[in-house]
Formats: structure tokens, sequence, C-alpha cells
């Protein structure tokens, strides 16, 4: 057999920023198996949440991603207004549909960016931030922020629109679509760019439904899954806009998908401002019933979804997220496995994995008796039973 | 006392051309990218401050060789470049020695062997995989780079001396003839290679193997690689434009030309670098091979045609 080698991406690398952990298991350059871990930084948001109050939750859980932090606010309000019945003003709703196509944007520029920055292509990192540089003005114009936009409130938005916000925002878009044009004639037709990404990390339909794949991920798979149209929420079913899908299921699909879909989204914001109705941005919502309730937002990088469960209190009972990166991520398994180093690495972004997003707790429990084989309380016991050892021998 | 000059200007010259070339790198690069770039005394600074940094050496590393090898690379485009400088600062014909043409190509793959001796040594994966792959591409490159120097031998007569292929092209330099052009071409994409800048930095490759070859190196021995780098931009450049462009001169129309020659070369390189993703290793392998070998083959018999030899 091969000389087997142990190369390891992360806990802290320079392919992704934040802490994960991928083991690569290699014979020469072909990676043979491989193995993942994160949560090397869980926060704990839905606990968090479940101690705030309803209306605090929005601002808690758009801090769940820095990039999806108009989708995680969207589902948990939509989960709270399906409990509490609340009808959404026409007006808040094509507010909401701005903010998040407007997301949706700076999320795919950003990865495409990153993805260049990945395969060594450092101008196509600059001039893609660059050009994401009009669509942030824009997020900052229509809700005050950068990041974290604070913007979906419970029965409507809090931040309307001015005639001249419209206009800045309309000013933004055309600087994006030329740039975005060439961007995808480039990526169309740069000979070195499909040699590097074509039949790279192909996901098959059959792997992508297996393992639950969402969003571009699973687009660029074929298969036609989009909760704005499966599940409209907002002003979606009111526009004209397409849902993308590529065959292949490669590195290169995974890029047309996300750059048609900014084109899209431009659409659909082009749209929302011509067909901005007038009128009130929030309902009041005096009391949340008990119940349960769940909301679902096509996030950036697939479906996001929000479950509440209220006991009539002021606050969730229960408050469970499972944002898309938690399904996407592990199909690096039917992906990575048999590709050299250099493509998998391509792979493991292709995916536009969020790891902050998928950091779940571990509790491990024996099996025939379902107790918890190590708790917190174990733990302290054992870290002082160590420093009393270490005392003693000083 | 002209060995003298010519060492004293081959390794200071070459130290101080290259670090102004990184920078004029560093900052068209930056320029491409939409942002604003160095300024003119970083690369020099980047080396000082590594200097006052500590050398730190992986308890898995063999010390001697890992530090020996950044020595060797060093040393070897130190030679190139004096031998290089001694030919252009006294083009007569008795000067130099028989040969050296292929001494400096020798020498010129010392900083590429010395790389993967010293990842080889430093006892680490990343580097490993990194070694592997330099050595695939000195594989890969060196034969269409040795191919060619064909058509310039050929263009002196045979001659493997430096500045009998400089003289020879006083009437007309080896890059106007077809063989020439595209043993030029070839040239560059080793030259690329030989840099190991993008699309051919897969040795390094820091968001696939965290600077792979280096990752171990730091403090004056990382200094000492950085350094060779740059010395290494300033002399394939000046070695392509001897061989293949007429040499440099100091005299007349020389002192526009000799500059120009060089920023062409020096922005067809960060315009390869700036427009192009990181090839695989084995598309890499497959390019040098399969198509930059054939037309350095091509390039070969040409002149050999041309020459009448054939």
């Amino acid at each position: 057999m091969a000389h087997r080698t142990l190369i390891p991406i992360g806990p802290y690398h320079p392919l992704q920023e934040e802490a994960e952990f991928f083991q690569l298991y290699v014979e020469g350059e072909t990676v043979v198996d491989m193995d993942m871990r994160t949560s090397y930084n869980h926060r704990g948001i839905e606990g968090i949440s479940m101690k705030r109050t309803w209306d605090q939750v929005p601002y808690v859980v758009e801090r769940v991603c820095g990039i999806c932090s108009a989708s995680h606010p969207l589902a948990y309000v939509q989960a709270v207004e399906e409990l509490a019945g609340a009808e959404v003003p026409e007006r808040a709703l094509y507010l909401r549909t701005i903010i998040n196509e407007l997301e949706r944007i700076h999320s795919h520029l950003l990865w495409f960016g990153l993805a260049g920055h990945f395969i060594g292509f450092n101008t196509v990192f600059m001039w893609a931030w660059r050009y994401r540089e009009p669509c942030l003005d824009a997020l900052e114009i229509v809700t005050g922020s950068r990041v974290n936009y604070a913007n979906h409130t419970i029965g409507g938005s809090r931040k309307d629109l001015t005639p001249e916000m419209v206009k800045a925002i309309r000013r933004n878009m055309d600087e994006i679509d030329g740039p975005l044009d060439m961007f995808i004639t480039t990526c169309l037709e740069d000979p070195v760019l499909a040699v590097r990404l074509k039949n790279v990390g192909v996901l098959t339909e059959e792997a992508a439904r297996r393992f639950g794949a969402l969003g571009p991920t699973a687009r660029a798979s074929n298969i036609p899954i989009d909760v704005r149209r499966d599940d409209p929420y907002a002003a979606y079913d009111r526009l004209d806009w397409d849902v993308i899908t590529c065959a292949n299921g490669d590195v290169f699909d995974k890029v047309v998908v996300r750059l048609l879909e900014v084109k899209e989204a431009i659409k659909i914001i082009r749209q929302a401002l011509d067909d901005l109705p007038e009128g009130p941005i929030q309902t009041p919502v005096k009391e949340v019933p008990p119940g349960e309730g769940v909301g679902h937002v096509e996030a950036p990088r697939g479906e996001t979804f929000h479950f509440v469960k209220s006991n009539g209190g002021p606050r969730p009972e229960r408050h469970k997220i499972r944002a898309p990166s938690f399904n996407n991520v592990p199909t690096f398994k039917a992906s990575c496995i048999g590709q050299p180093i250099a493509d998998v690495t391509i792979t493991l972004a292709a995916v536009d994995p969020c790891y902050s997003c998928t950091e779940r707790m571990l509790v491990a429990r024996d099996a025939s008796t379902g107790k918890e084989l190590m708790t917190l309380s174990d733990l302290v016991r054992l870290s002082q039973q160590k420093t009393e050892e270490i005392r003693k021998n000083i | 006392m002209q060995a003298v000059i010519a060492v004293i200007l081959g390794i200071f010259g070459t130290a101080f051309f290259g670090l102004l070339f990184q920078w004029v790198d560093r900052l068209v690069t930056a320029r491409i990218q939409w942002r604003k770039g160095p300024p003119i005394y970083q690369p020099l600074a980047d080396i000082l401050k590594l200097l006052g940094k500590e050398t730190v050496v992986s308890e898995r590393a063999s010390v001697g060789w890992f530090l020996l090898a950044p020595v060797l690379g060093f040393t070897g485009v130190c030679v190139a470049a004096c031998i290089l400088w001694a030919a252009l600062l006294n083009p007569q014909p008795d000067s130099g020695f028989v040969g050296d043409l292929i001494v400096v190509v020798y020498f010129l793959i010392f900083p590429s062997l010395a790389l993967i001796l010293g990842a080889s040594a430093s006892g680490n994966p990343y580097a490993a995989v990194g070694a592997s792959r330099e050595m695939k591409l000195v594989i890969a490159y060196e034969l269409p780079f040795i191919l060619a120097m064909v058509p310039p031998i050929l263009k002196a007569n045979l001659s493997l001396k430096l500045t009998d292929i400089v003289q020879a092209q006083s009437d007309g330099v080896t890059l106007a003839s077809v063989g020439g052009f595209l043993a030029f071409l070839c040239m560059l994409a080793a030259v690329q290679a030989k840099l190991g800048v993008v699309p051919f930095d897969q040795a390094e490759a820091e968001t696939e193997l965290t600077g792979g070859a280096i990752v171990e190196y730091s403090g004056p021995a990382l200094a000492m690689i950085r350094l060779t780098r740059g010395m290494l931009l300033f002399l394939l450049p000046l070695f392509v434009i001897t061989v293949f462009w007429g040499g440099v001169h100091f005299s007349g129309w020389g002192w526009l030309t000799s500059p120009l020659k060089f920023i062409v070369l020096l922005v067809v390189i960060v315009l390869m670098r700036n427009t192009s993703p990181r090839l695989r290793i084995d598309q890499a392998m497959r390019f040098f091979w399969f198509i930059v070998g054939p037309i350095a083959v091509a390039a070969a018999f040409i002149s050999v045609y041309h020459h009448g030899m054939l």
C-alpha cells in the first residue's frame, strides 16, 4: 500500500477564516479519506435567544453569521408571525425582499472573490470585493449598517425607504451590473479557469439528494429547490424571476449558479423598487400565544430554518436554528475523496461553508443506559483534581 | 580588478535591482487589484525586519540541511549573477570562459534544488508536499528551458560562451528569427515557473499548503529565501535578455533600450501572474511536457534548419 500521510486543514488555516478542522488522508497527492470537526467556537446562540424577549431575539440571531444577518432574523420573525398570526403590511414585505436580495448579492460576490483567492487568482479576489462595495453601500443606505442590519422586526420592518434611498439603490445596482457581466463572461470563457474548475469536485444529483444539499450547492447539481419559489415568503411570489440550475455539480457550475443568481437578485431588487407599494411598514404584535411556529428563508447558502415554541410568556420556550451549511458541509464525503489536494481546497470552499452556523454541542451518552458520560460538573471535578495533584508535587 | 567589480556588482547590484523589481511587481499587482501598494523601500524593510527575528527550527527538522538550504540557493544565484555581470561588463571575446552558459544554467537550478532540500529537511507535512511539487515542476520545466538555449547557441556558431552569444546578436537578435522567438516564448513560461509565481506557485500554494516548501522557515533564513527570490526576479530577465535579446549595452541608445527590455519582461511576468489562477501540479507538468516541450523542440529544429545544418 502506498504511503499515507495526514494533511491537516485547520483548526486554523489560511484557507478559511473560521475554526474548522479537515483531516485529509493523502497518498501522494490524492486524498483517499477525509474527516472533519467543527464546534471549536460554540456560542450557544439558541440558549441565549431563549433568555431574551421575543423582540430582542432578531438582534441575537442576526449574529449567528455575519453574512446571513438578514436571513436568520427573517426566518425567525416569520416563525413568530406564524405563531402570532400577524398580517405583515405589503410594503414591509417588499422591503424585506430588497434587503434579503442585497444580502444575496454581497454574499455571492464575497464567495466569488474568495474562490478566486483559493485557486491563487488574487486579481479576481480584489475585483469581486471592489464591486461588492456598492452593494454594501446600498445596504448601509437602506438599513444604516453594512453588516448586522437589524431591520426585520416581528410584524414588519424597522426602517422605511425614502425616494432618495430608492434612487441610491438603483444607482448602486447599475454600478454592479456592468462588472457582473464581465465576471460572468470571464468565468465562462477563461480557458485556465475552465481547466481548473470544470469536472472538479463533482457532486452528483443523487449524492446531493442523499446529503440533503441546499441552496446553490443543490442547484448546481441540477436540483431546482428554492424556498423563495417553493414556499414563497416576503414579496417573491409577486415578482418575476427564475431559479437558476446547472447540470454537472462541479465547482465550475457552482460558480456559474452563484453569479447568475446575483444577476437574478439585481432583477428582483429593480422590480421590487418599481412596484414598492405605499402604506405602513409595521403591524403591532401585542403578544405571542402558546404554540409552535416555523419559518424558513432562502439564505445565500440555502434554506435556513427556525423553529420557535411559545408558552405564552415573554420569551421563546424553545428556539431551534438549522443553517444551510449543516447540510452542505458534509457533502465533501461525496465530492472530495479521490481528488488531488489542490482540488480539495476549492471543492470544500465551493459549498460556501459557514462554520459559525454549523457549530453544535456534543453530548456523549452511554448507548444502553442513556446517561451522559461526562457532564460539566464531572469536567470541573477532573480539573480540580489535577490542580490538587500538581499542587502536591510542587 | 574587473573580476572584483563583477563580483561586487553581481551580488549587490543584483540584490539592489532585485528588490527594486520586487517593489515594481508588488506595486503593479496592487494597482491591478485596486489597492494602493507598498512604498519603494518595503521589500528591503521586509528583509531587514526578518533579519531581526528569531529563527525557529522544528524539533523534527534535520537542522544542518534545513539551515544550509537557503544559503545554497543564495550562493547559486550569486554565482550565476557574477558570471552574467562579468560577461556584460566586458563583452570582449577573450573574457569569460568556455561553457559559462552551461554553468549559469546549472547555478540557476540551485534555488529550486535548495528549496526541495530545505523543505524535505523541515519535517513538515505541508513542506513535504511542497517539495514533491517543486520536484515535479523542476522535472517539467528544465527540459524546455535547456532546449530553448539551442537557437542562441546555433546563432553563436555553436559557442557556449555568453560573450560570443551577445556578440553574435550584434547584427540581429536571436528573438527576431522564428526559432528564436518560439524558444523565447518557452523561456518565458519556464521563467515564470523558476520564479515560483502564479500560475506555477504550486510548491507554496498559500491557500492549499499554507506556504508549502517554505512553511517552516522564519527569521534570517526566510530573509535569505526572500532575497534569493528578489534576485531571481532580476537575474532571470537579465539572462533572457543576454541570450535572446542582444544583452545590455550602456552606450548611446543602450541607455534607453536596455532598461526598456527589462520593463517589458517584468510587465509580462507581472501580468501573467495577475491574470491566471494557480494550475494544479499535474496540469502544470502537462503544460510543460505537451505544450512548451514540443514548441521548444520545434524551435530547435527550425533553428537547425535555418542555420543550414540539416
